[in-house]
């Protein structure tokens, strides 16, 4: 071959320089306070602290001490254990919901993304119905129906989450699949499925999870808000809405009951924001290259 | 020159009366009406024509890419419009398709390595072995460095090169036929010249048969044994390429010709040699569908179509008043 | 015409900083331009052309670092305060680009954008603006030019559009119009008329041009000057004749000898150009064209060759070999 062009031996190596530049130290302080809730949420049950839901009605609003170190509630429950066992629920309805959204969310996108015709209009109806009702007002008569539980208020959220996740994967796909590569996998004779999977898959999970880490933030305070409201989980299980909620009894006494659980809601929801803003902005694989 | 181009007794490619129509915001778009090709074994055939001509729906429809409304695509004597799943997956495998955007042409976040395999894990070989080292046999054929190119992804690549890695991919099954579709009018001139050189290395090398698809004529003629001229859906002319450059019959083809710059200053370009823009596809115009932009049309090219008909041995054109 | 210069580009430098470290896209260029003239400026992609052009026009990227003067009509671009520099550009200096659909603003009626112009820059009243506006697509052979005012981008196809970019760079009869590839998107046939146009109307206005390509054919029998770019630098300058005609630079006769023509043979092996362009992030020592060039002696990767005039002022080339002289060492 008379007409080589490789230099490549020399580009080689600086390609990684580029790989610690493109996240800031926030990035990696928001991962940080991610880790610590999920560890503490996870072995909330190891942890040397006191049973979140055991009451000590002397020591009601109690100030910082030692043996309580962030005080205690209006019930004499011990502040600490009820955010980390708060943080639990937080997190579960918070990953779980999202995770219903991406998954059927996701697949029936790519389909409708992908196949176009009657599949894409009942899909893309469908969500449009499911938008339109007031989630208020489903949320409670969904709760009223089956009850109030931690199960049940996941998949409530879930579902409605479905056809935000649909619209993305769907424009994602639209996209895509008009790009050539996968016309040159078809000509390729691969399947549907193969074309769906290896081509498309690895290209749309990426915006999709930048947008699962935003519906986690999201999710997260639409917990908070119900629990808030006494729609949430059911006492005295704690979470951090149901916690404001409570703490908004003795807001002028022992304001820190409401402001702590919202602070750290307020620092977990920054920090999956922040995840999911910087992954979304370098999902595209091309935009490093120069 | 003319090598390859003795009509043999059965041509690979047959496309007969193919129409393909598809619609766009509830109108129907007349992008193939009723094109009739040959191409026989070991043949380049060069299709040229302005973009909306409907050259590069043509050739996604001989690979059943686009359905064809009428008409029939044979392959080597198989009908493919009749044929649906499996067998018709496994035809494809012998038409390959190289296409304009190489960089879009290549899935962003696949290795090159998995890209070239695609076709052979498709196809069912298993042995990963097997299909790595064909992988690097076919890269190596392309002028790439198997070791420095599996492992990296298509972005890291010039757009040259990935036009390389699209025709690994596509030669990687040792196909019969490739549909070229404007492989290098996305690339530089300095490189346009490489992949040109490349696609008639690879051609002799494979034995393969080409569709090459391309709007600049200059290109087409480099490769093609023979050369046809699509307008609007149609065919206007078909030819071997020296004889229909030097001889043009159809108007049409003469204006291409004209509108080609020349690289020498002392051809001073004529002026406005082409009138107009090509009307919509959507509406096409009745009888001759060159005819608004025709400099020899009347009454009779409104009225009627012009059937593709014999002006010099081996050269057809569809027009009623042919300048030869 | 005259021989008033217009523009001059005078050691001119374009720094990108990028994670894989300094980027010179434009390496010491200087360029003269007289009122009237035409320019063209060919080079592959990444040559550094149209940064070069955006350098003219002060459009750089925001990180870009810029050097050396940019002198239009004896004034200095690059130091020229932010208000009369926009004043500037749009009423003596307009660009078309290459892609008229990106180029034009897809929510705004071809009426509006061109009435907007001038009404912005010629400070005429609606309806004056709106008669130019009429007279500026009939200039640029815009069928039916009262009802295409109504329409949007998107319902012109690409030549039509490019019309238009051209219309709206016309509209206030600049002095110096620069093409940045303005026929690569669109197909032969309207490439010859849109060619054809710039030029017809660059002679009727008096105006200076500068066309970017990177096609020499484009260029060949429609400028007065060539300039042929590599890696970032001028490396052949010569009047269109000289250049086609008398080239010294291997890199000049390697990119003309590239393109197919319609004369030669089918299945000719082309004389490609071998490699690919150097890594600009990484500038050679010697001449940037030195490894991909037939002609290429040891002297030619340890010294960079400047760019010189031999046997007229107007012929410049950076070569230590140049083609056809003496000093040439036959290959």
């Amino acid at each position: 071959m008379a007409t080589l062009e490789l230099d490549l031996a020399e580009e080689a190596v600086s390609a990684p320089v580029r790989k610690g530049r493109r996240f800031g130290m926030l990035f990696w302080a928001a991962i940080g306070w991610i880790v610590l809730v999920c560890a503490l949420a996870i072995f909330a049950g190891v942890l040397p602290i006191p049973d979140p839901t055991a009451m000590d009605m002397l020591e009601r609003r109690a100030p910082y001490s030692w043996e309580h170190w962030l005080g205690t509630d209006g019930l004499g429950r011990d502040e600490v254990s009820r955010l980390i066992y708060g943080a639990r629920i937080s997190l579960v309805v918070g990953l779980c919901a999202p995770m219903i959204g991406l998954t059927v969310g996701g697949a029936l996108g790519m389909l409708a993304g992908y196949f176009r015709g009657r599949f894409e209009t009942l899909t893309v109806g469908g969500t449009d119905v499911l938008l339109a009702f007031p989630p208020l007002i489903l949320v409670l008569a969904i709760i009223a129906f089956l009850g109030q539980s931690i199960f049940n208020l996941t998949c409530i959220l879930g579902v409605l989450g479905i056809p935000a996740f649909m619209r993305v994967a769907r424009a994602t796909t639209l996209t895509l699949s008009r790009r050539e590569f996968v016309i040159a996998a078809q000509a390729l004779g691969a399947s549907h499925s193969r074309i769906l999977l290896r081509e498309l898959l690895p290209n749309v999970i990426l915006p999709l999870f930048a947008f699962f880490l935003l519906g986690v933030a999201v999710t997260i305070v639409v917990e908070g808000s119900l629990s808030f409201l006494g729609l949430g989980v059911p006492p005295p299980i704690s979470s951090w809405g149901s916690m404001i909620g409570e703490g908004r009894e003795s807001l002028e006494v022992a304001p820190r009951l409401a402001f702590l659980p919202a602070v750290a809601m307020f620092l977990t929801v920054l920090a999956f924001n922040l995840v999911g803003d910087t992954l979304r902005a370098i999902t595209d694989p091309r935009q490093g290259a120069l | 020159m003319m090598q390859q181009s003795a009509p043999s007794a059965e041509p690979l490619l047959k496309v007969d009366d193919l129409v393909v129509e598809y619609f766009v915001g509830g109108k129907t778009v007349h992008a193939v009406s009723g094109v009739s090709l040959d191409i026989a074994r070991g043949e380049t055939l060069g299709l040229v024509g302005e973009s909306g001509c409907g050259k590069s729906t043509l050739g996604r429809a001989v690979l059943q890419l686009r359905p064809a409304v009428s008409g029939k695509v044979l392959f080597d004597g198989n009908d493919l419009t009749a044929m649906r799943g499996d067998p018709l997956r496994k035809m494809r495998q012998r038409v390959q398709l190289i296409f304009q955007d190489p960089i879009a042409s290549l899935n962003p976040r696949r290795r090159i390595g998995d890209i070239v395999a695609e076709p052979l894990v498709i196809a069912g070989i298993k042995d990963p072995d097997k299909r790595r080292k064909m992988v690097c046999d076919v890269l190596s054929a392309v002028g790439l460095d198997p070791a420095l190119v599996i492992g990296r992804l298509p972005h890291e690549f010039s757009g040259g090169q990935c036009q390389r890695i699209c025709i690994a991919r596509a030669l990687v099954l040792n196909p019969d036929f490739i549909i070229c579709d404007e492989p290098v009018s996305a690339l530089d001139v300095s490189i346009r010249a490489q992949i040109l050189n490349l696609l008639e290395e690879m051609k002799a090398r494979y034995g393969l048969t080409l569709l090459f698809i391309a709007h600049d004529l200059a290109v087409v003629k480099a490769v093609s044994d023979r050369v046809a001229v699509m307008y609007l859906g149609r065919l206007c002319e078909v030819g071997p390429s020296e004889q229909l450059f030097a001889k043009p019959a159809h108007p049409y083809t003469a204006l291409l010709l004209e509108a080609i710059p020349v690289p020498d200053p002392d051809v001073r370009p004529a002026e406005s040699v082409a009138v107009g823009e090509p009307p919509s596809p959507i509406a096409p115009p009745s009888g001759c569908r060159f005819r608004t932009r025709c400099p020899r049309a009347d009454a009779r090219c409104a009225a009627e179509m012009p059937e593709l008909r014999m002006v010099a041995p081996r050269q057809y054109a569809a027009c009623h008043y042919p300048l030869t | 015409m005259t021989d008033r210069v217009l523009l001059s580009i005078e050691n001119v430098a374009v720094d990108l900083p990028t994670p894989r470290g300094n980027l010179r896209a434009v390496d010491g260029v200087d360029l003269k331009l007289n009122a009237g003239r035409t320019l063209g400026i060919v080079g592959e992609s990444g040559c550094g052309k149209t940064m070069l052009s955006r350098a003219v026009l002060q459009l750089l990227p925001k990180k870009a670092m810029l050097s050396g003067r940019v002198m239009f009509d004896g004034k200095d671009l690059v130091t020229l305060d932010r208000e009369r520099l926009r004043k500037l550009r749009g009423r003596s200096l307009a660009v078309v680009f290459q892609d008229p659909m990106t180029s034009l603003n897809p929510v705004l009626t071809i009426g509006t954008q061109l009435i907007e112009t001038l009404q912005e820059h010629l400070e005429l009243d609606m309806a004056a603006a709106k008669r130019r506006s009429v007279e500026l697509l009939a200039a640029v052979g815009i069928p039916a030019p009262e009802q295409r005012l109504t329409q949007y981008p998107h319902q012109l196809s690409g030549g039509m559009r490019q019309r238009v970019a051209i219309a709206i760079a016309l509209s206030c009869e600049p002095e110096l119009l620069i093409a940045d590839e303005p026929t690569t998107a669109l197909d032969v046939t309207i490439q010859a008329q849109i060619l054809d146009l710039l030029a017809r109307e660059q002679r009727r206005r008096h105006m200076a041009m500068i066309i970017i390509t990177h096609d020499l054919g484009v260029v060949a029998g429609r400028t007065d000057e060539v300039a042929v770019m590599y890696a970032g630098r001028v490396v052949e300058r010569a009047p269109t004749q000289a250049l086609f005609k008398k080239m010294r630079m291997p890199y000049t006769e390697a990119l003309l000898a590239a393109i197919p023509k319609i004369d030669t043979a089918p299945h000719t092996v082309l004389p490609a150009i071998s490699g690919r362009p150097p890594d600009p992030t990484r500038p050679l020592k010697g001449c940037s064209f030195a490894p991909r060039c037939r002609y290429a002696l040891a002297g030619c990767h340890v010294e960079k060759p400047a760019l010189t005039a031999a046997e007229t002022p107007a012929h410049q080339f950076a070569c230590f070999y140049p083609i056809g002289t003496e000093a040439r060492v036959p290959a």
